[in-house]
């Protein structure tokens, strides 16, 4: 609703926002700021903002830690494979949803919705007795089924949203020219489906990456992702600042680039189109 | 128009999703049930037997549990006054024609992906920390003495940490809202000499309805499963000052090892969502129909 101002005001108003906008973002800039800084510069009384020593031996003493690129892998690989695992189940589920709705689909969705509203805990024991006995603890594989399931009624969701957007009248052309299912599939409804699909997949994989109950709780050291490393490295040895903030910007940056360029498709996405 | 066997096949490629969503789910409740009625300590592991519902006695005479409850209610609300209301007014800054919006909500959004054990490490340690915190050499500079936040303020603190992690959410999905507010309709009202609160009263918050239900059921979701930041900052104390539903029950699983109490936590915690559930679902359904 961009509506004709006076400047003044137009001034003031920028100033405003770009104020409010800059504290909102200011605890992740100090963090990175301080990834930069020598641990003595990192605790000095009063903070500095720029200080004259910058050093990247943080990032490569981080790195160098024979853990850390673990952790990092881990992360990758669960959610990269849980996304992909869960699109896979879901893209069928979806599209059938969406284009052969029947009496329940409805029912179907909402019942898919409401798993969503269990809490974890509820499903924390018999997973943790489970994943044990079956040898699924601490396993990448487990926590790629486990974040899979978490998400996949998001999964599901936003794919049926995408999909529903596809008009009808399009496979009613392709059939008329004789198409059978599979070739509907792949010609005529992946091209059209694609851009939904891929911004599914990049809001999965954040999700995923930032997920830290399954993360914590089904893991102890071995398959642990970035997640689980952050939360137990930060309690006891607190004063590693300088190192801390490296840890921490490594493991949040990926993702920080991919949601900049996925925010257009966050609303709709996390929304499931009910804001568009 | 579908043929009998695009409907077969339609059934078909549903199936797999509610299969493994009714195991993810289903037999893991069951399975929490009952053990909840079970004695079943790992320590322990040879005593074993039906107790009833000890389990669930246990929890509603524990005084942690009504705090948990009391905590996990405050928590959720506390988050949700906080992103809405805030969320509502920062958007409506940004929506004005600014210079740089497009670098404006990069900035706002930021902190949404930033994950839960980091969002927290970031505030524990460089804001809150009482020696080396940002607060506290604001409070020194200021001839004041430092605030103990996760001693003193624990339920706050944590409140604070992630109605920052959700603002950009509330922010993001009410600026998407405002931006299809047509603007015709501001100005004429302006030039009927609507006062700024009445045009906010009776034509921006009418638009906002829906987006703000969507945020309210989104981070309900969301945040009734709140564990990351207490785990990584408070533990859930000082005692269980910030000791949640979840985080009490993930204590007597994972730390005391009781797993039929764990259960009946479980258990009593499913029956909480459900309540919450119920309201929200009806007010989600009523707008997904349209």
């Amino acid at each position: 609703m961009a509506r004709a101002q006076s400047p003044r005001r137009r001034l003031i108003a920028t100033l405003a926002a770009w104020g409010v906008a800059l504290t909102i973002f200011f605890p992740v800039l100090w963090m990175i700021l301080t990834s930069f800084k020598t641990e003595a510069s990192a605790v000095a009384m009063p903070p500095q903002l720029f200080t004259a020593d910058w050093t990247l031996e943080n990032y490569a003493e981080v790195w160098q830690r024979s853990d850390y690129p673990r952790f990092f892998w881990n992360s990758v690989f669960i959610s990269i494979g849980s996304t992909l695992l869960g699109l896979a189940i879901a893209i069928p589920a979806a599209w059938s949803m969406a284009f052969v709705p029947g009496r329940r689909t409805k029912d179907l969705l909402m019942w898919m919705l409401s798993t969503k509203m269990m809490p974890a805990v509820a499903v924390l024991i018999p997973l943790y007795l489970v994943f044990q006995r079956i040898g699924l603890f601490d396993t990448r594989l487990g926590l790629i089924l486990a974040l899979m399931l978490m998400n996949l009624p998001i999964i599901i969701w936003m794919l049926y949203t995408y999909f529903k957007e596809i008009p009808a009248e399009i496979l009613e052309a392709a059939r008329m020219d004789g198409a059978n299912l599979w070739n509907e599939i792949v010609y005529v409804l992946t091209p059209m489906a694609l851009p939904g699909i891929a911004s599914t997949m990049l809001l999965n994989i954040i999700l995923a990456w930032n997920e830290a109950f399954w993360t914590i709780t089904l893991t102890t050291t071995k398959a642990a992702p970035l997640s689980a490393f952050i939360a137990s490295f930060s309690a006891p040895q607190g004063l590693f600042y300088a190192k801390l903030s490296a840890a921490s910007a490594m493991a949040i940056l990926p993702i920080l680039i991919l949601g900049w360029f996925s925010q257009k498709q966050l609303v709709r996405g996390l929304t499931f189109g009910a804001v568009k | 128009m579908s043929t009998q066997s695009t409907r077969l096949a339609a059934r078909l490629m549903v199936a797999p999703s509610v299969i493994v969503l009714f195991i993810w789910m289903i037999v893991p409740l069951a399975m929490t049930l009952y053990f909840s009625f079970r004695l079943y300590r790992l320590l322990t592991p040879d005593r074993t037997g039906w107790v009833g519902f000890n389990n669930y006695l246990w929890f509603f005479n524990a005084p942690d549990f009504w705090l948990a409850l009391f905590n996990t209610l405050a928590l959720v609300g506390g988050v949700l006054v906080i992103t809405v209301i805030l969320g509502v007014l920062i958007a409506l800054l940004i929506d004005q024609p600014v210079k740089g919006q497009g670098m404006l909500r990069i900035l706002v959004i930021s902190p949404f992906f930033v994950m839960p054990p980091v969002a927290a490490s970031i505030w524990e340690n460089l804001f809150m920390h009482p020696q080396n915190g940002l607060f506290s050499a604001l409070a020194r500079g200021f001839g004041m003495q430092p605030i103990l936040f996760l001693e003193d303020y624990p339920l706050w603190s944590v409140i604070g940490i992630v109605s920052w992690e959700w603002l950009p959410f509330a922010t993001l999905i009410f600026l998407t809202a405002l931006q299809s507010l047509s603007s015709e309709q501001l100005e004429a009202a302006e030039m009927d000499g609507a006062t700024p609160v009445n045009r906010f009263r009776y034509i921006i918050l009418p638009h906002l309805t829906r987006a703000i239900t969507v945020v309210i059921l989104i981070q309900t979701i969301f945040l009734l499963g709140i564990f990351g930041e207490i785990f990584t900052t408070t533990q859930g104390g000082p005692g269980s000052a910030s000791t949640t539903l979840p985080y009490m029950i993930f204590k007597q699983a994972i730390v005391a090892k009781d797993i039929g109490r764990a259960a009946a936590g479980g258990i009593i915690a499913v029956i909480l969502a459900n309540i919450v559930a119920y309201f929200l679902m009806r007010g989600i359904g009523r707008h997904l129909d349209n």
